[in-house]
């Protein structure tokens, strides 16, 4: 079966919009991290998809999302860093306490 | 002429002042004492060289043809305003600059000796003898001013070492504030003398006095017929310069000062107020004089002025009790008298050359002898301040067998002033009332009544502080005359109160330096002389025993009295307009408003800024979440707009 | 670069930093021996200046501007650091060493912080010197700059009362001042030179072009104006100066009222008239209305106050006012007269301020009620303090009389009416002035001792009667003997007057 383009881009926007919505409501900050993967992956498929389907013949679409990956990994790992740190911080990791740094 | 005279007449004081002012602090009162008089005693020699050699040289610089002439002795620039507005300081010698070196040095060195007597035992000796060459050196300045700004610049200063002289004893509230009114007051004149300086010398390009009198046509010529307000540029310009000489010789509306002065010591008051600066108004007069008589409105406005305020001042002479105002209201009234024959003078014969200038003449006499005899009046009520410690009459009575010496010479002094034969006040009183009847009728018999006035109110004094009956303090604390330093003074100015009037005064000063002979006119001279007689046999009634009379005559007419004591209300008039008026609502408003509204205005754009950006500030939360909601509701607006316009 | 002799007036300040910056604060004897070391360098170099200035003068070099040097800063916008001096810099340059080396006695036991007091200092010195020697506007705007940041620290860390929000209000309106001035200094960089020629900064080759067409110049005109009459306390725009100076400790006064106040009359009469003479010619009188009421308004506030520095503040919005007022003149003998205001004005005010911050720090108030008597307890401050109004109010023989004098005499040079209006009430100013320095000598210093505790306090110490001493004698230096000042300048405003003929034409 030849799946059209749109075929992956929906579920890309669909992740798209669900990292966003969970990036702004959640209050846990894992879960906000899962929402900016979420947005991040989604990106990624996109890049994967226009590379596959209008550029056939190159690879650069492939490799920077194979780059995203890495980066978003080693992001995530500090991100985690910084969490457990206000976790025991803090005792939570809910962005609604950790005030201190405004203004 | 050599120069080194004049430089030193000038030099040695303002020298004494630096020294002593600098140097006194460490200076015994002695040291402090006799630099002083050494000082003013050389001033004085030197004076005295230079005005004699001045009026009896008979050098062609002096005098041409029996005319005498000016003479600057040197006259080096100060300032350039520009290429032709240059202030000068020189030395100016012609017959009133002469005459009025010899007054102020001898005066003033008289009271140097008489100070040393006086002020023995106050605190700041040194001080005092520091401010009294100040004021020395201020006043031959002005003096020998070869221009009109020469003359401001020395005349500022007069009024500055008035200032410090009068708060001499500055811890008195009271001698504080009458220093502060005194310098405010010829201040505020001073500033019509300089707007007048400013008008004139716009219009005729030059400070210098001989330029000026020696062609007055010129001056007149200069201004173009430039009106301003109905009246000759040139008109407003001489009566606001005679404004500056109504500030300090204490004419009529600002003559609140002079009064008030008298919280100085008393020998200031004596050299100050009573011979030197004080005249100065008048000496302005006499050195503008031919411009003045090209101007006849501002002769006019002299003249009323001076006769409005003898008159004012011989009435609340009359019912006041301190003794030292009542001198200071003699010499208001004398001042004015001198004023009146200035402006009743003019330069052009109008019927006969006889009278051409003689009030001039006669108005630079009585200058001299008003300086002698009010100088010998104010050392002789210093002498009795020094005795009984107060003020007021009513604090002596009955002295002249305690103080023979200040009895004898006051009594001169009073004769002198009165106008009685031989005293040196009838010679220059009878010109000056020839030159009034001259001039018209009216001003001759308004100032022979003021000459009455003044004969009456001065024996009054005369008689309530040395006859009267005696105060029975005496008995606790005698007092007694003088000691020899403040007694010599007295004599040697009671001699020449009497003999002064012999002196051909006309052979030396007239307003053209044309000699001119004295002789006296009897019909004037018998009608003044019987005047002052039945006024002081009056006062004599009244006052030289005790008696009920003085009380029925004040009972009699309540209100004049306390209206005259209080000299007609003038300090109140004036405390109103200054306190009320321009501290409290002009002064007060402009500061309100500086505060509230201009800088209200300032805090304000400072204000909105303030709370624009509190308002704003909520959306710079911090909170990531928000701004990524913002964000992308951004960038769906834009999407939109976008996607709009492409369709 | 550093043979000419103009660059050493920001080397030496900068010098004076980096001294500054080796000592410690602990170490107060080390930072006033490089205080006093430069500061006497500067006094040194600025008399240095001037008699070698008058020499070439005598010599007849009568080039509008001496010691000229011009170093390329910044190609792309053509700016230069060109410097040069007439006879006006110089005595401003030589006023402000005089200042700077006063206020380095009179701020001798500073605390805390003495260091970084003077560091702050010593910066805003370079930048009063680097504008009196720039003739490149850019580079004069840049230390005009220079001179106004620090006086926020200054005040904000080492003033008194409030001093936090008088820093802030200083510095803002000062700013909001700058902000116009450099709008105009843009425009007329952008109209400085004829279609297609080079633009440039230096002023001499603007006003050599005389290319800014007369539309442009009315609105430049008000900016500059505007701009550095900020600095100048021009009413309305005067209200920072009582809140400031009430709030500045000593020097900082001194400095600000003494030398800083004049950068708003030298740049009014450097830029502003000298570069746009035709806007200058039209729209004086505006500037003349607001002049006219500063001279008198401020004298009529000050009045009523009851704290010294209030007092002062205000008399330097009047007198201030006069600078400002002689410049619109237009004619020679009023900006000589303007000149030597700046002069008198920067002396005595110094002076007035050394003195309340001398008697402030003994008595703590500086409210007048509260004191009297004191020229029985401190006779030599008293004195002193009493130079000083006599110097305000205008007494022949010290420097105010003559300057005002000088500025009566050539504002009277106009004829008509409107002018003569406006300078008879500005001479007002002398009685009203006489009256509130006499009202404050009579309640400070004349009078019964009101306060018992102030009879144990001292007289002046040594450092402070030298400060005292030297502006003194400054100052009846100029009260006594003004005409080499006239000589000193009077090449000056030929060009400027010359400008400003040539476009009434």
């Amino acid at each position: 079966m030849d799946l059209s383009m749109l075929w992956y881009l929906v579920p890309s926007v669909i992740m798209l919009a669900c990292g966003i919505y969970g990036f702004v409501t959640r209050k846990n900050l894992i879960a906000i991290l899962i929402s900016l993967e979420l947005m991040l992956n989604s990106a990624d498929l996109n890049f994967v998809v226009f590379n596959r389907y209008l550029f056939p013949g190159s690879m650069e679409g492939m490799a920077f999302s194979l780059f995203a990956i890495a980066i978003a990994a080693a992001e995530t790992a500090i991100a985690i860093a910084i969490i457990i740190n206000i976790y025991r911080a803090i005792g939570n990791t809910d962005i609604t306490e950790i005030k201190k740094l405004k203004f | 002429m050599d120069i080194t005279l004049p430089i030193l007449i000038l030099a040695i004081p303002i020298t004494m002042f630096l020294i002593l002012g600098i140097g006194g602090v460490k200076m015994s009162k002695k040291m402090a004492g006799v630099l002083g008089i050494l000082g003013l005693g050389t001033t004085a020699v030197l004076a005295y060289i230079v005005a004699l050699t001045y009026y009896f040289s008979g050098d062609p610089l002096f005098i041409v043809d029996g005319v005498r002439q000016q003479y600057q002795v040197f006259d080096v620039t100060w300032l350039a305003f520009t290429q032709s507005l240059v202030v000068n300081i020189g030395f100016l010698l012609d017959p009133i600059s002469a005459l009025m070196l010899i007054v102020i040095t001898t005066i003033s060195f008289m009271v140097h000796l008489y100070s040393w007597g006086y002020m023995e035992g106050e605190q700041g000796f040194q001080r005092y003898y520091a401010f009294l060459s100040l004021f020395t050196f201020s006043m031959l300045g002005l003096v020998v001013a070869t221009n009109i700004f020469q003359m401001y610049i020395f005349w500022e200063l007069v009024g500055v070492s008035s200032y410090l002289l009068i708060g001499f004893y500055y811890k008195l509230p009271s001698a504080v504030s009458a220093s502060k009114k005194a310098f405010i007051v010829t201040r505020f004149a001073d500033l019509g003398f300089l707007i007048g300086i400013l008008i004139l010398s716009y219009y005729t390009d030059t400070f210098n006095f001989v330029d000026m009198t020696s062609n007055p046509d010129g001056v007149l010529l200069s201004t173009g017929g430039a009106t301003f307000m109905g009246a000759s540029v040139l008109t407003w310009a001489m009566v606001l310069i005679f404004t500056g000489g109504m500030g300090k010789s204490a004419m009529m509306p600002l003559h609140i000062w002079l009064p008030d002065a008298m919280e100085g010591p008393t020998p200031v008051s004596a050299l100050i107020h009573a011979a030197t600066m004080v005249v100065a108004g008048v000496y302005l007069v006499a050195r503008m004089f031919p411009v003045y008589c090209t101007v006849d409105a501002a002769m006019t406005f002299i003249c009323v002025v001076g006769a409005i305020t003898a008159f004012y001042a011989a009435v609340v002479a009359c019912a006041q009790i301190d003794i030292k105002r009542i001198l200071a209201f003699s010499t208001i009234s004398q001042i004015a008298f001198m004023m009146v024959s200035l402006g009743v003078a003019y330069d052009k014969p109008i019927e006969g050359v006889h009278y051409s200038g003689l009030g001039y003449m006669a108005g630079m006499f009585h200058l001299f002898t008003h300086a002698m005899f009010k100088a010998l009046l104010f050392l002789g009520a210093g002498a009795l301040i020094h005795a009984v410690h107060s003020n007021n009459y009513t604090a002596m009575g009955g002295l002249r067998k305690y103080m023979p010496i200040t009895h004898i010479t006051f009594l001169f002094g009073c004769l002198a002033i009165a106008g009685i034969w031989p005293f040196s006040g009838f010679f220059s009183k009878d010109e000056m009332l020839a030159a009034m009847f001259a001039r018209h009728w009216f001003w001759g018999a308004w100032m022979t009544m003021v000459a009455g006035l003044t004969a009456f109110y001065m024996f009054r004094m005369y008689f309530l502080v040395f006859w009267w009956k005696e105060n029975p303090h005496y008995k606790e604390h005698k007092p007694h005359d003088a000691p020899w330093q403040m007694s010599l003074p007295l004599i040697i100015l009671a001699i020449v109160s009497l003999c002064a009037g012999w002196i051909p005064f006309g052979e030396f000063v007239t307003w053209n330096g044309e000699p001119y002979h004295i002789h006296i006119e009897l019909s004037v001279a018998v009608t003044s002389i019987c005047i002052a007689v039945c006024a002081i046999a009056l006062a004599g009634v009244m006052y030289a025993k005790e008696n009920p009379l003085p009380a029925k005559v004040k009972s009699f007419w309540p209100t004049l009295w306390e209206a005259a004591h209080r000299r007609f209300y003038w300090d109140e008039i004036y405390m109103f307009i200054t306190h009320k008026i321009i501290f409290g609502i002009i002064c007060k408003s402009i500061a309100w408003f500086d505060r509230h509204v201009i800088d209200a205005t300032m805090d304000g754009f400072a204000k909105i800024t303030q709370k624009t950006s509190y308002a704003i500030r909520g959306m710079q939360s911090g909170e990531i979440q928000a701004y990524v909601a913002w964000y992308i509701a951004g960038a769906v607006v834009l999407a939109a707009i976008t996607w709009l316009c492409l369709i | 670069m550093f043979e000419n002799i103009l660059i050493w007036f920001v080397v030496i300040p900068v010098i004076m930093m980096a001294g500054l910056g080796l000592c410690r604060n602990s170490n107060m004897n080390a930072i006033r021996a490089v205080m006093v070391v430069c500061s006497t360098a500067l006094l040194g170099l600025s008399v240095w200046l001037c008699c070698d200035f008058l020499r070439l003068r005598g010599m007849g070099v009568d080039d509008e501007m001496l010691f000229t040097g011009s170093w390329m800063w910044y190609e792309p916008l053509n700016i230069h650091l060109a410097v040069g001096v007439d006879g006006i810099s110089v005595l401003m340059l030589l006023l402000s060493s005089v200042i700077v080396f006063a206020g380095t006695f009179a701020s001798w036991k500073i605390s805390p912080l003495p260091k970084n007091f003077f560091l702050w200092f010593a910066l805003l010195s370079t930048g009063v010197f680097g504008f009196f020697i720039s003739i490149d506007i850019f580079t004069m705007f840049m230390f005009y700059e220079v001179a106004l940041i620090p006086m926020y620290l200054l005040i904000g860390v080492w003033g008194t009362g409030r001093k936090e929000y008088s820093a802030m209000k200083l510095t803002l309106m000062l700013m909001g001042g700058s902000a116009f001035l450099m709008l105009g200094l843009l425009g007329i960089f952008w109209h400085s030179a004829p279609a297609g020629g080079q633009l440039t900064w230096n002023i001499l080759e603007i006003s050599h072009n005389a290319s800014i067409a007369p539309e442009w110049q009315y609105m430049l005109f008000c900016f500059t104006f505007v701009g550095f009459g900020v600095l100048g306390a021009m009413f309305p725009f005067h209200t920072w100066s009582p809140d400031g100076h009430a709030c500045a400790p000593t020097a900082v006064s001194m400095l600000h009222a003494g030398v800083l106040m004049k950068l708003g009359g030298y740049g009014c009469f450097r830029i502003a008239i000298f570069l746009l003479p035709q806007a200058a010619n039209e729209l004086a009188w505006i500037f003349i209305i607001l002049t006219g009421v500063s001279i008198v308004y401020g004298a009529f506030s000050a009045c009523v106050q009851t704290d010294l520095k209030y007092i002062n503040a205000y008399s330097s919005v009047s007198h201030c006012g006069m600078v400002l007022f002689a410049i619109l003149m237009l004619n020679t003998t009023a900006m000589t007269g303007a000149i030597l205001q700046m002069l008198s004005h920067g002396l005595m005010t110094a002076l007035f301020f050394a003195l309340i911050g001398m008697i402030y720090g003994r008595t703590h108030t500086r409210d007048i009620r509260q004191m009297g008597g004191l020229m029985k307890i401190m006779p030599y401050l008293g004195v002193c303090y009493m130079i000083a109004g006599f110097a305000s109010l205008g007494l022949p023989g010290l420097s105010g009389f003559v300057a005002e004098m000088t500025i009566f005499f050539g504002s009277f040079q106009d004829a008509d009416l409107f002018h003569r209006i406006f300078v008879i009430a500005a001479t007002c100013s002398i009685v009203i002035t006489a009256v509130y320095i006499l009202r404050v000598v009579g309640k400070l210093l004349l009078g019964p001792v009101q306060d018992e505790h102030h009879l144990a306090l001292t007289d002046a110490a040594w450092f402070e009667r030298f400060s005292t001493v030297t502006l003194i004698l400054c100052i009846a230096g100029i009260g006594c003997f003004p005409n080499w000042i006239n000589e000193t300048i009077q090449h000056s405003f030929a060009p400027i007057i010359a400008a400003v003929q040539s476009a009434a034409l």
